[in-house]
Parts: structure tokens; C-alpha cells; sequence
């Protein structure tokens, strides 16, 4: 075994002595024969050259996109087939969207979900990085089950969710396969709540989703502020605890201010992970963002990201897909104010 | 506050269950209102001493007195002491004010008080314009004084400074232990630094512990300890350029270095081998003392050392340079009563 390791370092060895001394070879023959361009380019050139294969995938699938919503925002009648249209609008197609019910109800949605699960990811997941950080035995045990959702399947948690809050109308008046939270409200004498089944209420539903995405954006969060509270010197609090400051002063006065470049980045991804929810509403509730109340209606728990793709659903017919352009460069909008607003604050609140 | 250690001990285990002693049996006092210096080579255990008296570590064994008061148990925060660390550790996010009266804000005085308090400091340290900067925007020096004024402020019992100067700049380091040493004066508190560095340590402090391996090796003030040695590891410990230590014999009361060259005399001693150590500038020039070679020489201003072979072991003598200008050979001795014996088997001395 120590041969053949020995043999495999040797000959790793010979092959990297190789490549270099061809390579130096292969510089002094161009150097010699007048065609030193050929290794000596201009940095910039070099640096277009390794960045092609990015940039091309990107112009594609990004850039194009991007410019193209934009201009398809400003259509009318336009043809996702021929990709012909009648004219322009200016500011039309904005107006039927942010007219729209369903509209005004997905921002509300969504901002219910970005101001209520941001705060409290980001509180939790920082008590919990502390936690982690002041224990030792099983550390590594607890770091691995709150990373777990980070790498768990949306869908697969989306299951398990559904049976965790399980229950509708019919099975609450007669107990049978109720799911583990309902069971849970029964031991403490509770009464069994339909989630988000039939007979579910718009803060039941809502709620799920909240405690979905605060769960699910722990993980990430977690980890950050971890590897960013074991990057502080311990003599800070050694210092202050010879001072007299109690854990939480150390914690409001010290931890927070010294990870707060971590914490103002998880703010601004999660601001904006939030403003795109899709996935986890429709792991939870379903693929409409629907739940059927019976004749009354239904309640809606439609996303921005979701009223954007309804659009695109029924982009067949001539001026939809502009509707959808429209309504992404809102959110496009909305996300940009806010990220603005969040830098401005961040400038005079984040010690670098 | 008179500090006492007693028999203090603090023992280290790896992961292995290798054990390490780091300081071992330490007894010492240390005088009320002194400034005092534990001196050591690197991992000898004077910081993990001072964490102890801090609080920070807990002692294996033994027990740690303030004045009467037995605060071994006591919580770093309980003990009345200010610490200041080797990099300061001023938290980086908060003004310099700021810094300076955090330890304020977890004591019950008033803003106004704890404001005035802040400025009485920040003028005792000589850093009252640059209140308002944060510590990254202050020299090396700057942030050192912050430092000593944020553990001053709450008027702490004991100040602890833990190698207060290795991260200052030769010069910056002469003048600010001149201004360590004024501060203390000023305040009259009984002040433990803890430093590697023999000059530094000997130039400040009213007095000053040896420690070797965690053990105590000598407790006197420093000119004392300079020219009386207890053991053959602070002979070599302290002095620049350091001591000479060559193997010698006393023979009918003569100490002997070799066969020939006698460097002074003992009555009382056995005969024997001893090690013996003179002090560079210990020789002088006599006429009747013994032949010195002078090719290896380096002037250095005032002085000059002489390098010199006396069987396979090279000496160093440091003479005034005047007297070699020129000179191929020299005559020298050893000045009455600076030859040091120590005892081949224990490093002590004989006396």
C-alpha cells in the first residue's frame, strides 16, 4: 500500500515537472522565433478570453431575458408564437396589472411573508448561531440538524409539512389521521385546526407558510452567523465580562455589532428570496395557491412570483405574456427600492 | 491591595490526557500600591498567572487573597480588577469614548458622572483629543492607552497589563512604559504586568518574579536580582548581552577558571567544579590580571566587547573603548565580588 502511494506521489510528481518544463519550453520557442504575442496578450484580452464561456450561458439565459421582459412590458397584443405585436404602451400593461385584484392581493401575500419570516429567521437563526457557538459536546450533532432543510428537497419538506398540519372539515369532527400538530393542540386540549384543507382560515394557511419559510431559511443563516461569531476574538468578551457586562449586553453590544456585515448580507438576500416565494407555497398549499372554501370561494395565497407565472400560463393569447413583463419588472421595482433603502441604512449601521 | 498567592497551581489537559503543569506552586505577595513585573521566557505561565488573578482561568490548586479577601472563587467581574490585553482588544465598532466608559455603563452612576469620568481618564492617559476616533484610526501607542484608560475607569482595585508593550515599536515602547510607570505613580494602584522582555520589566518595575516552567525562581527588585542571582537560570535570564557562563573550579579558596587564571576568591566554599558566571562588563583592566587577544572586537560606541577563548568557550568582556584603541593585547580581570558560583548539580548559588 506505502509502494503504490509512494509509486502514484512519484509519478504526479514527474507529470507536473513535465507540464512545466514543456511549458517553459514552449514559451522560449515562441520567445526565440519572433512570436512572443502569442503568450505575452494584453491582460484584459486574457481576461475576456476565460470569461467567454460565462458570459455567453449568461447573455442567454439572463441578460437577453431580462432585456426582452422589459420590452415586452411595452407591447400590446403581442404573440409569444410569431412574436408579432399591434403597437406600444407605455405605462398600460403596468395599469392592468396593479388594477388587478389578484394583484394587489399577491403583494400583499408576499409582503406578509417578507416582513413577518425575514425578522424572525434572521432573530432566530442569530440565538441559535450563539447557542451553537457556546456549546461543545454534540455541536457538531446540532449543526448538522439545522442544516439539514438546506439541503432537503422543497417538495420532500412540502410533504412532510402536509402531514404534519393535516386535517380538514371532515376529519376534525371525526379524529381520524389528523396530523402531527393537530394531535399535539388535541393532547394540550385544543381544538383540531383544518390548516390548510378545507375549512382552513387565511392566517391558518398563512401561518404554515410563515413557520415553512422561517424553518427553511434557518439553515443558511445559521451557518453564516456561526462562522461569523467564531471569527471574533474571545478577549473582546473576556474583556467585557472582566467589565461586568451580563451575556446579553455582550451579546446586543459586541456579537451583534461585530457580525453585522453577515447579518445586513442575510438580510439583503433573504429580502429578496422572500420577495420571489414560489416553491414553498406551492409545496404547502398546492400548484394554485388556492384552497377551496366550499361555495363561498377560496382563499388566495397566491405569490407575486405566482400571479407572474398565472400570467405566463395563459400567455396563448395575444397580450398576456406583456401583463407577466409588467408585473415582473414590479417586482423587479419593488425588490430594487427595497435593496436600496437597505444599503442606505446598512451605510451608517454596519461596521465593516 | 496587597495581593497573595498561595501555592497556586494550574493544570493543563490535552485531549490526550497529557498534562501540563503551567504554573506550579506559585507563592508569592506582592507589595500594596507597587508596580510589579513577572518575568519569564515564553511558556513559563506568567499570563496564565495573570488570567488567574484576572479570573479568566480557573486555578487547579491553591488560593488567590486581595488584601483579606479570598476571591479565588470570585467571578472575573466581582474581583475589581482592570486588564489590559496584550492587543488591547478594544472593540473596534465604538468610539474611543465609547470604549472607555463601556465598563461604566454596568455600574450604577449617572451619565453625567460617568462622561466627567471618561474625560478624567482620557486626559491621565494624554488621549482626551482623540476621544471621538475609532481605535483603528490611533497608533499602536494611542490604542495602548485607551486600553489602560478603559481599565482604569471604574477605579478597579488591582490593574493587570498582560505584555502591555510587545506590539509597540522601539521607541514608542521606551516611552510608554515611562508612561506606565507615571500612571501608576499618579494612581497608586497596585499594578502586575507581565512581560518577556528583561529590560522592559527591569526598568519599570519595583519589583520582579522569575518564573521558569511555571515555577518561581527569584522575587526581589531588579537591580538586586541583577547582581545577586539566585540560580544559574536567572543569572542567564536577565543581562544584554548576557552573562558568561564557563566551568570553573575552586581550589584552596581561589575560584578558578582553567588552570591558571584566577578570577577571584571564595573562603568559604568546598573545594569542587562549579559553573561560573561573570557579567560582560564585570571585567576591568589590571595589570596583573590575565592576557586578552583583542581580534575580535566590536566597537559599539561607549563600549566595546572583546570576544575571547578561554579553553573551547569564547567570553565576552564589555570595556570601555578608549582603553583598547590600538591595542593588540590586553590585561584583564574580574571585579571583586561579581564572580558568580553556582552549584554544578542544582544551579545554585553559593554564597
Amino acid at each position: 500500500m506505502n509502494d503504490f502511494k509512494h509509486k502514484l506521489k512519484n509519478f504526479l510528481w514527474n507529470v507536473r515537472n513535465t507540464i512545466h518544463v514543456s511549458s517553459v519550453r514552449t514559451s522560449e520557442f515562441f520567445q526565440k522565433h519572433h512570436l512572443g504575442f502569442i503568450t505575452r496578450w494584453p491582460g484584459w484580452l486574457k481576461a475576456i478570453f476565460y470569461l467567454l464561456p460565462a458570459l455567453t450561458l449568461l447573455a442567454i439565459f439572463t441578460f437577453y431575458p431580462i432585456f426582452n421582459s422589459f420590452l415586452i412590458s411595452f407591447y400590446t397584443g403581442y404573440n409569444i408564437q410569431t412574436g408579432e405585436f399591434d403597437g406600444y404602451t407605455f405605462l398600460g400593461n403596468y395599469a392592468v396589472v396593479l388594477q388587478h385584484a389578484n394583484f394587489k392581493q399577491a403583494v400583499l401575500n408576499t409582503a406578509i411573508i417578507v416582513f413577518v419570516s425575514v425578522p424572525i429567521t434572521i432573530i432566530v437563526g442569530l440565538l441559535i448561531a450563539v447557542a451553537l457557538n457556546a456549546i461543545k459536546p454534540l455541536k457538531s450533532f446540532y449543526q448538522t440538524i439545522f442544516f439539514l432543510p438546506y439541503v432537503t428537497n422543497t417538495i420532500a419538506i412540502g410533504l412532510v409539512f402536509a402531514f404534519i398540519f393535516s386535517g380538514n372539515q371532515n376529519t376534525i369532527i371525526n379524529p381520524v389521521g389528523l396530523g402531527l400538530a393537530n394531535q399535539v393542540i388535541s393532547w394540550f386540549g385544543g381544538e383540531p385546526i383544518a390548516w390548510v384543507a378545507a375549512g382552513a382560515t387565511y392566517w391558518s394557511a398563512m401561518s404554515v407558510i410563515l413557520v415553512y419559510s422561517v424553518w427553511n431559511g434557518l439553515a443558511f443563516k445559521i451557518i453564516v452567523f456561526l462562522a461569523g461569531i467564531q471569527g471574533i476574538d474571545k478577549q473582546y468578551y473576556q474583556s467585557a465580562q472582566i467589565d461586568g457586562a451580563s451575556r446579553a449586553k455582550s451579546f446586543t453590544r459586541i456579537t451583534v455589532p461585530l457580525i453585522s456585515p453577515m447579518i445586513f448580507y442575510i438580510l439583503i438576500t433573504s429580502v429578496i428570496g422572500s420577495f420571489k416565494t414560489y416553491s414553498s407555497v406551492v409545496a404547502i398549499i398546492n400548484k394554485e395557491g388556492l384552497i377551496t372554501t366550499g361555495a363561498e370561494g377560496s382563499i388566495n395565497l397566491k405569490t407575486i412570483v405566482f400571479y407572474i407565472y398565472d400570467y405566463i400560463g395563459g400567455a396563448s393569447l395575444n397580450g398576456v405574456m406583456s401583463y407577466a413583463s409588467a408585473a415582473a419588472i414590479i417586482l423587479f421595482a419593488i425588490i430594487l427600492v427595497f435593496t436600496v433603502i437597505q444599503l442606505q441604512v446598512g451605510k451608517r449601521r454596519v461596521h465593516y | 491591595m496587597e495581593i497573595r498567592l498561595e501555592q497556586l497551581t494550574k493544570v493543563f489537559t490535552d485531549k490526550t490526557g497529557k498534562e501540563t503543569r503551567a504554573v506550579d506552586d506559585l507563592t508569592i505577595t506582592i507589595p500594596s500600591g507597587k508596580l510589579v513585573g513577572l518575568l519569564g521566557p515564553s511558556g513559563c505561565g506568567k499570563s496564565t498567572t495573570l488570567f488567574m488573578i484576572a479570573g479568566l482561568h480557573k486555578p487547579s490548586g491553591g488560593k488567590i487573597f486581595f488584601g483579606d479577601d479570598d476571591v479565588t472563587k470570585l467571578a472575573p467581574e466581582k474581583r475589581g480588577i482592570g486588564l489590559v490585553f496584550q492587543n488591547y482588544a478594544l472593540y473596534p465598532h465604538m468610539t474611543v469614548r465609547q470604549n472607555i466608559m463601556f465598563p461604566l455603563e454596568n455600574l450604577n452612576i449617572g451619565r453625567d458622572e460617568a462622561t466627567k469620568l471618561v474625560v478624567e481618564m482620557a486626559k491621565l492617559v494624554g488621549i482626551e483629543d482623540q476621544l471621538d476616533k475609532k481605535p483603528a484610526q490611533l497608533s499602536g501607542g494611542q490604542q495602548q492607552r485607551v486600553a489602560i484608560a478603559r481599565a482604569l475607569v471604574k477605579k478597579p482595585r488591582v490593574l493587570l497589563l498582560d505584555e502591555p508593550l510587545s506590539n509597540l515599536d522601539a521607541r514608542l515602547r521606551l516611552q510608554t512604559r515611562e508612561e506606565i510607570k507615571r500612571i501608576q505613580r499618579e494612581t497608586g494602584i497596585t499594578t502586575i504586568f507581565v512581560t518577556h522582555d528583561q529590560e522592559e520589566a527591569m526598568s519599570i518595575s519595583d519589583q520582579m518574579v522569575i518564573l521558569d516552567y511555571g515555577v518561581q525562581q527569584q522575587m526581589d527588585k531588579p537591580q538586586s536580582m541583577y547582581n545577586k542571582p539566585i540560580n544559574l537560570f536567572v543569572a542567564k535570564f536577565l543581562g544584554n548581552p548576557p552573562i558568561n557562563i564557563v566551568e570553573g573550579k575552586i581550589v584552596d579558596g581561589k575560584v578558578m577558571i582553567g588552570d591558571n587564571i584566577q578570577v577571584s576568591t571564595r573562603k568559604n566554599a568546598k573545594d569542587g567544579v562549579y559553573d561560573l558566571g561573570i557579567r560582560p562588563e564585570d571585567f576591568r583592566f589590571d595589570p596583573n590580571g590575565f592576557d586578552v587577544d583583542t581580534k575580535d572586537m566590536d566597537h559599539i560606541g561607549r563600549d566595546t566587547m572583546i570576544r575571547f577563548a578561554v579553553g573551547d568557550i569564547v567570553l565576552r568582556a564589555l570595556v570601555d573603548s578608549d582603553s583598547v584603541q590600538g591595542q593588540k593585547t590586553i590585561k584583564l580581570s574580574v571585579k571583586e565580588g561579581k564572580t558568580h558560583v553556582f552549584e554544578k548539580e542544582t544551579g545554585h548559588v553559593v554564597l
